[in-house]
């Protein structure tokens, strides 16, 4: 096969590669340009993005001795993914920009141009395994290594987009063994730390990057039965389940902390309340998509017992979900939990599994409470 | 197959032999004693040979690393002496298509150091009208620190009007700067004949090894030194003299310069064979540059240079080269991002246009069948690379989001 391997500079996508080649493929590497003016020396925690990272890339096929090739997505980076994230914000959801660049940039825009150009296949460093069954369908499935496992940053893959991808540490037992590989091949990345927070925030200040692209205005912070409780200087600068830097004045009748339970951006409007209420149990997704085919229940839109993940390293949750349709005719996913769960905010990703495997996902549109009625809130 | 000869070209036998040679024996050419006379000898011989070669006095010849070195040392050498003498001249007028080590000098130079860039105009084929020179230098002559245009462009080929600007020049006594890495030993070159004051070449274009270049400076002109030391090259450059790459570089001009009116015959014939062909396997390229068909040496005689619409340069460059076939976009990346050239959009250009930009140079080693190979491989190469289309176009890719509806 002719491979596109992604190479951000990290070990994971290099020793990605290597097994790609080791495999017989015929594989080209590509760094992804996500900015016009990247910083010259990786500064802080980012690991892509940098000339550095760049060149590390680089380094590392010269040692596979494969091509290297910059590709240019800065503009479809800014529209897909960084105006994506600022607008979410704005709008009081909480977006992961990953997934989105997963979904619009590394799965559609450098997949389709590789195609384009003449590739089978698009290979990245991701944890995650791809499945295909005897009709040549494919499945998405969670790595062999949990505690790696990104198979939740790869849920909004599409059917078509998992027949072009290539996760070659599928099956490795933990990083620890991708980087004893990386130094055995003599690629010079084995001990480069691994990156975290978002790429295009470099000092790692998201709050402080966002002050600065959204407008904040003043307005009221309620409690739970709409009575106001304080002021706040922007509701975007609050997360659901936040808990310092209320400074409300009065303290709850019941005088226990009170804590984010939604942001209402059209109103400018912070809900405060008890801890219990952020427990939620029943969460509406939109903009529903499935890892390869649906099951059958969701075509009947009847209930399916799964389990449900909301961020990228949190655990697992049971639940029932089924998937209904708007009055346009669009899909929507009722998830009732079975305990309820802390910490889940509109505008993050759930996605769905059964066992190992990725089922779809969907955007968190709103996660609530059944003994709160945010109604009362007005 | 190698058609990017203007990014660097294969070392020549002559130079290859006279490199190992020296670089088998030792000796400083500074030092007074047998090994640094030897040494010396080696490199005033080469020194002579330069001059022979470029038309001027080995006393002219100030080698340096390359042409970059070259290039900043004429540039601030002429703007800082010209206005230590004169505090009022603190322009420069400068062409807009100039390699990187002309143009970010001068943008260095406005920002640290008080010149003022005065961007001169080109037109669509990247040549500096002489008229607009004039019309510079009469707006007010006395505060010109100097005048820098390149002798022909890297990118696109054209030559520019060095003579007529000289011209222009001395009848009030400014000073003019010609970055001549691409044509020296491609074009003919007489560094007296110019009138130029400081001249630029380099000896990997030209056969010679990576790391060596001369400076050729008018014995009057005064420069100020950019890099300070031991003084070796009159004062004006100072560092260890580099013998056995002088040595080669001197073997390398003086081979082209023999064969030239030969060699660039031959190579011209080829670049329009090239162009020919080019446009009838893709009727939409466009040749970029000015075009010499009667072979009058307004273009450099390798290039050949096209934008191909719809497409991205890169995308070509890749498609061609897992066809066999070594090209370039022609510019330079900025920080690693492929950005449209400059040259290009001086040209006025669009970016979009420019983005589709792919750059051939022929050399020494280019042979008749490696351009047929070229035209063969060309139109599904370029098929393909429209068809991956500009970065930037909507995804037919099905996602999470057009599944969503």
């Amino acid at each position: 096969m002719k491979v596109l391997a992604a190479m951000s500079g990290g070990v994971d996508s290099a020793v990605a590669a290597a097994r790609a080649v080791e495999a017989g493929h015929d594989v080209v590497g590509v760094h992804l340009a996500l900015s016009r003016m990247p910083g010259t020396l990786r500064t802080g925690s980012r690991g892509c993005c940098t000339i550095e990272d760049s060149r590390d890339a680089w380094r590392a096929c010269d040692i596979l001795g494969i091509p290297y090739y910059v590709w240019d997505f800065s503009e479809r980076f800014k529209e897909d993914v960084v105006d994506d994230f600022i607008a979410e914000y704005a709008a009081g959801r909480t977006p992961n920009p990953c997934m989105r660049c997963n979904e619009r940039i590394k799965f559609a825009a450098l997949l389709e141009k590789a195609l384009a150009l003449g590739f089978d296949a698009v290979c990245t460093g991701h944890y995650a395994k791809v499945i295909e069954d005897e009709h040549g369908n494919r499945e998405l499935h969670r790595a062999a290594d949990w505690a790696k496992d990104q198979s939740y940053v790869l849920g909004v893959l599409t059917h078509e987009q998992l027949k072009h991808s290539m996760f070659p540490l599928a099956e490795t037992p933990s990083k620890a063994e991708v980087r004893a590989e990386a130094a055995r091949r003599g690629l010079s990345v084995a001990n480069k730390p691994d990156s975290h927070d978002i790429c295009f925030i470099s000092d790692g200040d998201t709050r402080g990057w966002l002050a600065e692209k959204i407008e904040m205005e003043s307005g009221s912070i309620v409690d739970q039965d709409g009575q106001v409780v304080g002021e706040h200087e922007g509701a975007n600068a609050f997360t659901v389940g936040q808990r310092r830097g209320l400074k409300l004045g009065r303290p709850a009748p019941d005088g226990k902390p009170r804590f984010v339970l939604e942001i209402r951006p059209k109103e400018n409007k912070v809900v405060v309340g008890p801890e219990a209420l952020l427990a939620v149990d029943q969460m509406r997704g939109i903009k529903v998509s499935w890892a390869g085919l649906p099951l059958p229940e969701v075509e009947a839109q009847t209930a399916f017992d799964c389990m449900v993940q909301v961020r990228a390293h949190g655990d697992p949750v049971a639940a029932r979900a089924q998937s209904e349709l708007d009055d346009d005719g669009r899909q929507q996913l009722v998830v009732t939990l079975i305990e309820p769960m802390r910490g889940v905010a509109p505008g993050q990703t759930m996605v769905l599994y059964q066992g190992t495997r990725v089922l779809g996902q969907a955007t968190i549109d709103s996660a609530r409470s059944l003994s709160w009625d945010p109604a009362k809130v007005s | 197959m190698y058609l990017d000869h203007a990014a660097t070209t294969p070392i020549l036998a002559q130079a290859l032999a006279a490199l190992t040679h020296e670089l088998s024996r030792s000796g400083n050419p500074s030092s007074l004693h047998g090994s640094g006379r030897r040494a010396r000898r080696v490199v005033e011989d080469a020194r002579e040979t330069i001059a022979a070669a470029t038309g001027a006095h080995p006393s002219e010849v100030i080698f340096t690393s390359g042409g970059t070195e070259a290039d900043n040392l004429a540039v601030k050498g002429l703007y800082w002496s010209r206005h230590d003498a004169d505090p009022r001249r603190r322009r420069i007028l400068c062409s807009p298509v100039e390699h990187h080590a002309v143009l970010d000098t001068v943008e260095w130079l406005e920002k640290h150091e008080g010149a003022e860039a005065v961007w001169l105009p080109v037109d669509s084929d990247g040549v500096v009208p002489v008229e607009a020179v004039q019309r510079e230098i009469d707006a007010d002559p006395a505060a010109v620190a100097l005048i820098t245009v390149m002798w022909a462009n890297n990118e696109v080929g054209s030559v520019q009007p060095v003579a007529e600007i000289v011209a222009a020049a001395q009848a009030q006594g400014i000073p003019v700067h010609s970055d001549a890495v691409q044509a020296f030993g491609h074009l003919p070159v007489d560094f007296k004949a110019s009138g130029l004051d400081t001249m630029a070449i380099t000896g990997h274009k030209i056969g010679g090894p990576v790391g060596v270049g001369a400076l050729l400076v008018r014995r009057d002109v005064k420069l100020t030194p950019v890099q300070h030391g031991g003084g070796q090259e009159r004062d004006i450059r100072s560092g260890t003299l580099d013998t056995p790459a002088i040595a080669a570089f001197a073997a390398a001009a003086e081979t082209v310069v023999g064969h030239l009116p030969d060699e660039a015959r031959r190579l011209a014939g080829l670049r329009e064979k090239l162009i020919a062909g080019v446009v009838r396997s893709v009727p939409e390229a466009v040749l970029r540059g000015t075009p010499d068909r009667e072979q009058q040496g307004r273009r450099l005689p390798g290039n050949a240079h096209f934008t191909f619409p719809g497409c991205e340069g890169d995308s070509l460059l890749f498609l061609l080269d897992l066809a066999g076939v070594e090209s370039s976009t022609g510019s330079a990346c900025t920080a690693g991002v492929p950005r449209p050239s400059h040259v290009l959009l001086a040209m006025g250009l669009s970016e979009e246009e420019a983005r589709g930009a792919q750059r051939f140079t022929l050399g020494h080693t280019t042979t008749d069948s490696d351009v047929d190979t070229l035209v063969a491989a060309l139109p599904e190469a370029y098929a393909r690379a429209k068809k991956a289309g500009m970065a930037g176009h909507v995804s037919s890719i099905q996602t999470a989001g057009t599944q969503a509806g």
